[in-house]
């Protein structure tokens, strides 16, 4: 493919806001993990962004306030990013700036705050519940739209923790369709009390922090957050300052399990080895690849397989959900932002707090920081439904 | 952007399939509202088929009939699934279970309650390892979902199964979010038009808004108001018409247009 320029970008997770925050707390190995106090619900540990129920949205409507949105924001107002996109917006003309953004469960804490104040009598949700601006899938681009000022035609793309990786597919589709020149690529998810108690429910969230690829681990923490990158065709418009660029992507299913990866990750290695063949890139001339890891047990020993498949031991690989935790649908813009931070800095993290990797693993973990020239990073996500969504991004 | 339409499907009150449906559309049948029966899921193997429910149903008997009629391999085709509401029957009752005392969440309605949960069935009915995605776009699914894949279409220079597919949602949201209807429709776009082709669609977005086409009958019209995958019929229409024209659709924001040319 002909590589899109990523010409401003910004990230919000547990572990800080902006992206200077970002780089100290991955550099530092410091993770965002606390014990779980959520909604009344304290099974295991979160990656939970402070003061995103009390953010005020900026310039829109209120009904839009929702925790989601609220990350949104949030994050809009870090790194200049709002700033970047007004300049693009005077460049290009508001219209012609799309805004394609994922998430797996959009504000559905407002709904679940809606049922616990039913009308007794009519079973009606209270009237200060907007459905349409807060819990619904679409309110998040037309949030962010509008935040934003933007006019272009805009998507919410769903699938479920591969949400704004595939995000960005859906993006270049519209751009290599000419029916836009630039466009707001991201996405964000948030805490709830659905994805805590749904995961403990299928026994997937671990009681201590999570610990992707190690021998023991026992499966997620759930996280939160958000994330942008402004994404047009580079040398479209001068002045604007490339931070990085998307490469390569491939995108498939697993055809085999609703919630259940293919244990055989024929999947997994379509989408990795698309992305190679849309990059032009051999296995050799990645430096690094940031696992979708969840901490899982079967999440982590397929992907291994599916790296091992195609890598061998020949391209070091870590998870950093010890970090954030899981931010589900957000979990493929906010590691996007984390590989243009290793490729800036020049370093690739290893995973947190493993104490002995599976001794099933055949690929190269990393369980410590490698200090190195980073130039090319895959970004790995995969979700329920059997999706799965690879990423190549290269620095500048 | 120019595609072709391979293969289509429509599934709603008073409109059993393709063949059904145009004759209805292009007035030769009376339309007769009645409840949708959507054929069996075969392509699942009895445990998925047990545990999907309705919606589920509906986008793969939706994608089965549209694949067929392009005779397209459903393990080899790309697909945009567009959906509002997605399971509003799941969510309701996993909401109702988080506000009950002692409400557990049943782990299979969790895995349920994922917005791609019939584009996932789908591909397991199918062993497919063909890219899907899941899109939510409130009113607006059918325009978006259909802006979307004759994108991917394009761009991706292959065929793209578009699937549009809604219910009513059912408890409290369904106070407020109001959808009446089962209803559901699918396209099999490719890039060039083979033998067998229905039509050319020239698609192009606008950026301002404009009224949308109202040459469906009234009682049509309610219908296209009525559920956000219906808003596809004012172009079902004009496809069942075998005649040139052009449709308005309002997507968010402005208007798509689709410019139909019979093949």
């Amino acid at each position: 493919m002909k590589p899109l320029a990523i010409t401003a970008g910004t990230v919000l997770s547990a572990i800080g806001r902006g992206l200077a925050a970002t780089e100290d707390a991955l550099l530092a190995r410091r993770s965002g993990l606390t014990p779980c106090d959520f909604a009344g619900i304290k099974t295991g540990y979160v990656g939970c962004v402070p003061q995103a129920g009390t953010h005020v949205l900026e310039g829109v409507a209120p009904g839009f306030t929702c925790r989601n949105n609220q990350l949104a924001d949030m994050a809009c107002a870090q790194d200049g990013f709002a700033q970047a996109v007004q300049s693009a917006r005077q460049f290009y003309g508001a219209y012609r700036i799309a805004v394609v953004l994922g998430t797996s469960t959009s504000g559905i804490l407002s709904a679940e705050d809606a049922y616990e104040a039913l009308d007794p009598v009519t079973g009606a949700p209270p009237p200060e519940f907007d459905q349409a601006h807060t819990q619904d899938l679409f309110s998040l681009p037309r949030f962010v739209a509008a935040r934003l000022g933007l006019e272009g035609p805009i998507l919410s793309v769903s699938n479920a923790c591969a949400s704004s990786s595939r995000a960005f597919v859906d993006a270049r589709h519209w751009l290599e369709a000419g029916l836009c020149d630039a466009v707001v690529v991201g996405g964000a998810d948030s805490l709830c009390r659905m994805t805590l108690r749904g995961f403990a429910a299928l026994g997937l969230v671990s009681a201590e922090p999570t610990r992707p690829c190690d021998a023991q681990r026992t499966g997620i923490s759930v996280g939160e957050g958000a994330g942008f990158v402004l994404l047009e065709r580079e040398g479209a418009r001068s002045g604007a300052e490339v931070m990085g660029r998307w490469v390569g992507y491939g995108v498939s299913s697993d055809g085999h399990h609703m919630s259940s990866p293919d244990p055989l990750a024929r999947g997994a290695v379509a989408a990795m080895r698309e992305a190679l063949e849309r990059a032009g890139l051999d296995a050799s001339q990645l430096d690094y690849i940031n696992l979708h890891g969840t901490g899982t047990v079967v999440n982590d020993a397929m992907e291994d397989h599916a790296v091992h498949t195609l890598f061998g031991r020949s391209v070091p690989c870590s998870s950093t959900k010890g970090w954030t935790g899981h931010t589900l649908g957000a979990s493929g813009i906010i590691e996007a932002m984390f590989a243009l931070v290793m490729m800036r800095a020049g370093f690739a993290p290893g995973c947190l707090n493993v104490q002995q990797i599976d001794p099933t693993f055949n690929s190269h973990v990393l369980t410590d920081t490698l200090h190195k020239p980073v130039q090319r990073v895959m970004s790995n996500a995969f979700g329920f439904g059997g999706t799965n969504c690879s990423l190549i991004f290269e620095g500048v | 952007m120019r595609v072709s339409v391979q293969g289509i499907s429509v599934w709603g009150p008073g409109l059993s399939g393709w063949p059904h449906a145009a004759r209805v559309l292009q007035g030769q049948e009376d339309w007769a509202p009645a409840p949708v029966q959507v054929p069996p899921a075969t392509c699942l193997p009895a445990n998925e088929r047990r545990r999907c429910g309705p919606l589920t149903r509906l986008a793969i008997a939706l994608a089965e009939e549209a694949c067929a009629q392009a005779g397209v391999q459903a393990a080899d085709i790309r697909g945009v699934f567009a959906s509002s509401n997605g399971d509003g029957a799941v969510v309701d009752s996993i909401l109702t279970a988080l506000s009950t005392p002692g409400g557990e969440v049943s782990p299979t309605q969790f895995h349920n309650s994922v917005h791609n949960a019939p584009a996932g069935y789908w591909t397991i009915g199918h062993a497919s390892l063909a890219p899907v995605v899941a899109l939510g776009c409130y009113d607006w699914s059918f325009a978006q979902g259909l802006l979307k894949a004759a994108a991917e279409c394009v761009v991706e220079n292959a065929p793209v199964l578009f699937v549009a597919y809604d219910l009513p949602i059912p408890g409290p949201i369904g106070k407020v979010r109001i959808t009446h209807n089962t209803f559901g429709c699918a396209f099999v776009l490719v890039p060039q038009a083979r033998q067998g082709a229905v039509c050319t669609l020239d698609i192009t977005h606008a950026p301002g808004a404009v009224a949308q086409d109202t040459t469906l009958p009234p009682q049509l019209a309610e219908l296209a108001r009525s559920n956000p995958a219906a808003g596809g019929l004012a172009l079902l229409q004009q496809i069942a018409s075998g005649q040139e024209g052009i449709v308005h659709m309002a997507c968010q924001p402005g208007t798509i247009l689709a410019e139909v040319k019979p093949c």
